[in-house]
């Protein structure tokens, strides 16, 4: 079990960068204007989803498009969690981690019968399955359209049994201890350098070049003695047990489980961020995780008096043209300037923000002599 | 020398493979011994193909069965075959391209070492130490060590095919399967991996060459099988077999390159 902790030099660098980052959040954010803990435990949040989804798709090749499944079922599971046991977050976790996992080993198990374009629809069709379950088939438990929410009728067995009920809605504590204010967000940015933790663990053991060989020939994997499918398989479960932790602190930070989570747009999403980011890459995905949801909150909060305030400078007359064309693409909208910039991103730097750090980095270190495209993809893991 | 001190690894017995009314093999009756070369020649559409196919599990024989060390080939799948000992270098390299050279030769050895499957995430890559000395010194033997950091993708084809062998050799196959190991090759390059081939062949392991080219086999050899028709027609060491009537009607009445470099 030692050998756990035994990591490279290098990584451990890695690490404890990644980790002084993320713990420094509400003090590098607060001059972006995004230091608040409800956006900041969505930056947590979504990071550890879009880590874990790497492992699947960076890693080994497999694009689901059906992952937001089982932040849904990572949900449910914590919130009944909370409902029927306790309103302590350790067990909500660990069950939404199992029962996430349970989910993704079934779905994983039949979409990998299939590769390429056919396992994608696969996973889409199951994630798809699965939303309408919890829409409307699983109403007793899922609460259908209203969302599974907490009651003052909740048995709650153990906390009831340890102390008497309290006036009004309990909040998600940790043995004993109730979150509050930023003490949520600091608790999500433990688990995302937990999982991050993990994932560099993945990225450097033999383990992790067997999934990127996967990924690079599967053919010559067969031919070389390996059985590929439980790797695969292994891979969609660890993704599938990230997705369920990711959905488990959604339903801390708010005790609530609602089906939209499921939606396929929602797994659509942490492809984007995986993609922005850096596909295969150890950070890019959490990057990419944390643009898309700071942009989120930047754009989705302008509106047309907003923007009028932006383009005071313009001429008046045109200043109605360029806020009514402008307003099309932030508040409600804000998805048009994803597009965009996914576009942009796909076809000027098809490696992600990361790749465009390389270049950079390329273009400082070795004056006049680019690297080549061959060369940057040698080691994707930073 | 009596029969029963040979030991024979592979048997091929009387196999034949019929697609629709065409018959691809008929009639193939093979024996491989332990640490020879053996080559199956023959001009194109002999049905060279189809035999190693047919040997490594991917195609049923209509008729007859392959047979490696006690057990039947056909029906298991690839990594199971290969779990056995039977090793195949293909037609075009198959390699990983988006990994480097060292980490090409490596990934062999853990399916060697640790069987079909196992999760293993616990001890770093770096720590590997003994398959990574190992990988080098295979890519030593095959003279690419000084390019087991380059990303495997930019490798000339002669470099990966080089590659392809080490990925194979690390795994001390029983068996090792080469199919057509100079095929769009240019003269150095061919002449470079006779070289390699023929070093392996100073440590007997047992090979089974498929070949269209039949300079490359004369020189590697033990035993030579020669295929026309998708019928053995001749057979034995090579020289016999290059005097043989019967096989220089088959090269020069089929294909005509009886005496030159394919392509």
């Amino acid at each position: 079990m030692l050998q756990f902790f035994n990591v490279p030099r290098r990584d451990l660098l890695t690490f404890l960068a990644f980790s002084a980052v993320v713990l420094a959040m509400p003090l590098w954010l607060s001059p972006l204007g995004a230091a608040y803990p409800g956006l900041m435990q969505k930056f947590a949040i979504y990071a550890i989803f879009a880590l874990g989804f790497n492992i699947l798709f960076g890693l080994t090749g497999y694009l689901s498009f059906g992952h937001a499944a089982f932040v849904g079922v990572g949900s449910y599971t914590a919130v009944w969690s909370f409902k029927l046991l306790t309103m302590d977050v350790l067990p909500a976790m660990v069950f939404a981690v199992v029962v996430a996992g349970g989910f993704s080993l079934v779905i994983g198990y039949l979409s990998l019968r299939r590769s390429g374009i056919y396992f994608s629809i696969l996973t889409l069709a199951f994630a798809q399955m699965c939303y309408s379950l919890a829409y409307s088939v699983l109403t007793p438990i899922t609460n259908g359209e209203t969302s599974l929410q907490l009651t003052l009728r909740d048995p709650r067995i153990i906390d009831t049994a340890l102390a008497p009920r309290g006036e009004g809605l309990p909040s998600a504590s940790i043995l004993g201890h109730v979150f509050s204010g930023v003490e949520g967000f600091y608790f999500c940015a433990v688990m995302l350098i937990v999982g991050f933790f993990i994932s560099q663990k993945i990225f450097s053991s033999p383990f992790g070049m067997m999934l990127r060989a996967i990924k690079s020939n599967q053919v010559r994997m067969n031919y070389t003695g390996f059985n590929t499918r439980p790797y695969a398989l292994t891979a969609f479960v660890i993704s599938g047990m990230y997705a369920g932790l990711a959905g488990a602190l959604l339903a801390v930070t708010d005790p609530l489980a609602g089906a939209e989570r499921m939606q396929w747009t929602a797994s659509g999403e942490v492809v984007l961020m995986t993609i922005l980011g850096g596909v295969g890459t150890l950070i890019g995905p959490v990057i990419g995780a944390w643009l898309i949801k700071y942009f989120e909150n930047i754009f989705s909060a302008f509106n047309e008096q907003v923007l009028h305030r932006v383009f005071d400078w313009v001429p008046d007359g045109l200043e109605d043209i360029v806020v009514l064309i402008t307003s099309k693409f932030v508040g409600e909208g804000w998805h048009l300037t994803l597009g965009l910039l996914f576009v942009l991103i796909v076809v000027f730097l098809p490696g992600g923000v990361m790749e465009g750090v390389r270049r950079i980095a390329g273009l400082f270190g070795r004056r006049g002599k680019p690297s080549s495209g061959a060369a940057m993809r040698v080691q994707p893991a930073e | 020398m009596s029969v029963a001190e040979k030991n024979i690894v592979l048997h091929v017995a009387d196999v034949h493979k019929h697609f629709g009314g065409l018959h691809a093999l008929s009639d193939i009756d093979l024996e491989v011994e332990e640490g020879k070369t053996h080559a199956i020649i023959g001009p194109n559409g002999a049905g060279k193909s189809t035999l190693l196919n047919v040997i490594i599990g991917k195609l049923a024989p209509s008729k007859g069965a392959v047979v490696f060390d006690g057990q039947i080939l056909t029906g298991k799948k690839p990594h199971e075959i290969n779990q056995m000992g039977v090793v195949r270098v293909f037609q075009t390299p198959e390699i990983f391209p988006d990994l480097s050279v060292l980490q090409n030769v490596m990934t062999p050895a853990f399916a060697k070492r640790d069987g079909a499957y196992r999760a293993n995430i616990w001890k770093p890559l770096e720590a590997e130490t003994e398959i990574r000395e190992e990988a080098e010194a295979i890519l030593e033997d095959v003279g690419l060590h000084e390019r087991r950091d380059v990303h495997a993708g930019a490798l000339s084809r002669g470099d990966k095919r080089r590659m392809e062998l080490a990925m194979c050799l690390i795994q001390h196959p029983r068996l090792l399967l080469l199919d057509e190991p100079t095929a769009g090759m240019s003269r150095h390059d061919t002449n470079t991996t006779i070289d390699l081939l023929k070093k392996i062949k100073a440590r007997g392991m047992t090979k089974v060459i498929i070949e269209h080219d039949m300079h490359v086999v004369f020189s590697l050899a033990d035993h030579i099988s020669v295929l026309a028709g998708g019928r053995i027609i001749a057979e034995g060491a090579p020289n016999e077999v290059r005097g043989n009537p019967k096989v220089q009607e088959a090269y020069l009445g089929g294909a005509h390159d009886l005496g030159a470099h394919s392509k």
